[in-house]
């Protein structure tokens, strides 16, 4: 045990002495790895943040994993008058916290030009958690905004320019226009999305219902019944899907219309959007790593001829055919897995770029993922094997040297 | 107490198109603890060849060797690496110092090979050697650095670092002046006997030759004993 441990001790420190001495040689030889290794393991880092920007632009419209959508009408296509009682039972019974009434509609606005129409939403606190709404301005809604006398309201960009921009720390209000005129206030401007031409807003759904009743006549209804939306774990997520339709449906009788679904991303996903392309950047940075290990190969051969010499000399002294084997071989091994290391840090430095994340991810990631620790791992661990691949042939070379010639070569 | 032992020992290589070559033939030879033997010879006598028996670099064709008793023919290829690196040290005409390494890393080369505190304490052990040959600031220095002298110096510690039995020196001052000649090969007589290893020069020199208590002369591949001075 003890030979073992001072055998690779030794040859280790072996390898490293003759990196250090020929570090020029070395790193001439090593820049096709790096490269390799820093774009293998940028490519896979890169990928988890596009992935990332993927999945928040699928939760902002479509919610996280799981989503669940319920959705109720009687069979004449009225809306079912006794479904908020039966809303809130359901979110009790089954301890549900993310969850929330979702009414679209149109309500008209007065802006300095003129009444426009403005896409509505009504919604409950915490739909801007479950569709990850991220603010230019202020704050979503909080409990506290359920009781204000002037209802908030949450604007687009668009809208916010229509009046002026005015700052939020002045409480600036919107007139809405209806069977009564009602004066809301600003408080939060959301990004428009890049095919956004017109204003729209958020409101309370209680609050929107405040000033304009839901219309239950099917004739008159303009965007339909609420929906209603609940973020599940995603393991309990069938069950639930099964129960709610079973509890909603008996509530409401045979003459009821329920359908609960789940319509989040994730639902119709199967395995990585990215895998493609992954994997075609992964081939090409594996051809390079291979050009890198075939040019260290062949520097490893060169410079051989050169050591054949120190080699007798070293077998002179005591160094089985095993250990020059070894030390070769860790040379190459080494000296990879220092070009890992530097390629893998080049990787951390590009993936956490500020200007590169804000590329990649176009400015739909709120949650940047940390850098993935299996791409450093990915990084080295190819680096190791190219090393050790690469030291074989010069190893097998060193190997067959005969002492009494090495020694007067 | 007999180091080696060499009975009958022939050494012949196989040529490709023509009939065996006989380098050495019937060498007897027995080296005790502590001895000094010189051996002389022609170029082409066959001394470096008996010199690669001697440091098991090499294997006799026929014959009897043993080490210590052991037959050397019978080790494995490894077990004799470890056996030379542990009872044998080597000084080279060439002095054969690894470039682009300090004398200190010269000295603590062949501590790579060993185990236990040889290996973990090898700088220590390495400086206190260098100390030994005087060179002991000049640790840092590498070879192109130091004279003809110094590095032969740096080589002897190298080969005696580990404490070998059995010291065997190819010309150790055929590289360098009369005066550090007589210098090296007073510090080699020195360290080999404070450490009471067995010395065996092959060398041209008379005069190096005339410092061994037994004169040996090799001529055609044949050992002959020329005479033997009491120690």
């Amino acid at each position: 045990m003890k030979r073992v441990v001072s055998n690779l001790v030794g040859a280790v420190i072996e390898a490293w002495q003759e990196v250090r001495i020929h570090k020029t040689r070395v790193m001439l030889s090593l820049i096709g790895v790096a490269v390799a290794v820093c774009a293998i393991t940028t490519v896979v880092g890169l990928g988890g943040v596009a992935q990332q920007a993927t999945i928040e632009q699928s939760e902002r419209s479509g919610g996280r994993a799981a989503s669940l959508y319920l959705s109720a009408s009687m069979n004449d296509g009225s809306t079912p008058t006794g479904m908020p009682e039966i809303w809130r039972t359901a979110l009790e019974r089954y301890q549900i916290d993310y969850a929330s009434r979702v009414v679209n509609t149109s309500q008209t606005v007065q802006f300095a030009d003129g009444a426009v129409p403005v896409q509505t939403i009504g919604v409950d606190p915490p739909y801007g958690t479950m569709h990850r709404i991220t603010l230019e301005e202020g704050t979503w809604f909080t409990d506290g905004d359920q009781t204000r006398l002037a209802p908030a309201v949450l604007i687009n960009s668009i809208f916010w320019d229509r009046l002026g921009r005015p700052d939020l720390r002045t409480h600036p209000t919107t007139t809405l226009v209806g069977e009564r005129t009602t004066t809301a206030v600003v408080t939060g401007v959301y990004p428009s999305l890049s095919w956004e031409t017109e204003p729209a807003m958020y409101m309370l759904a209680d609050a929107l219902t405040a000033i304009s009743p839901v219309v239950t006549d099917p004739n008159l209804q303009q965007f339909g019944p609420p929906s209603y939306e609940l973020w599940v774990p995603v393991d309990v997520s069938e069950q639930l899907v099964t129960a709610l339709q079973r509890d909603v449906q008996g509530a409401l009788g045979s003459d009821a219309f329920v359908q609960v679904n789940r319509q989040d991303y994730a639902a119709y996903q199967n395995g990585d959007p990215y895998l493609s392309l992954k994997l075609t950047v992964g081939a090409i940075a594996g051809l390079v790593l291979l050009l890198g290990a075939l040019g260290l190969v062949n520097i490893a051969l060169v410079t051989l001829k050169q050591r054949i010499r120190e080699i007798g000399i070293r077998r002179s002294f005591g160094a089985t055919a095993g250990r020059v084997f070894f030390a070769v071989m860790m040379e190459s091994v080494v000296a990879t897995v220092v070009a890992g290391i530097v390629g893998v840090i080049a990787a951390v430095l590009i993936v956490k770029n500020p200007i590169v994340e804000n590329f990649i991810s176009q400015g739909q990631v709120a949650d940047f993922p940390p850098f993935p620790v299996e791409a450093a791992i990915l990084g080295l661990v190819c680096a190791t094997v190219v090393g050790a691949l690469a030291g074989l042939i010069p190893a097998l070379v060193a190997v067959r040297v005969k002492v009494i010639d090495a020694i007067r070569y | 107490m007999t180091l080696l032992h060499l009975e009958g020992v022939t050494r012949t290589v196989q040529l490709i198109d023509a009939p065996p070559l006989t380098i050495l033939s019937g060498v007897d030879l027995e080296v005790n603890v502590g001895d000094r033997v010189s051996i002389v010879g022609r170029s082409g006598s066959g001394k470096t060849t008996l010199l690669n028996l001697l440091g098991l670099l090499d294997n006799p064709t026929s014959g009897t060797m043993l080490f210590e008793d052991r037959p050397v023919q019978s080790l494995s290829s490894g077990a004799r690496d470890r056996l030379r690196g542990r009872e044998v040290g080597f000084i080279f005409q060439q002095f054969n110092l690894l470039q682009g390494r300090t004398a200190l890393e010269n000295v603590m080369t062949p501590l790579l090979y060993a185990e236990g505190r040889q290996f973990w304490k090898r700088a220590r052990i390495a400086t206190e050697m260098l100390e030994r040959v005087g060179l002991g600031d000049r640790l840092g220095s590498l070879p192109d650095r130091l004279s003809g002298g110094e590095q032969q110096r740096v080589a002897i510690a190298r080969a005696l670092v580990r404490g070998p039995r059995l010291i065997l020196a190819d010309e150790p001052t055929g590289a360098l002046d009369l005066e550090t000649g007589e210098t090296v090969m007073d510090l080699i007589d020195q360290v080999a006997t404070e450490s009471g290893a067995a010395l065996v020069t092959i060398t041209h020199d008379p005069a190096i030759a005339a410092r061994a208590t037994r004169h040996l002369r090799l001529d055609h591949g044949v050992l002959q004993s020329t005479s033997t001075v009491p120690a």
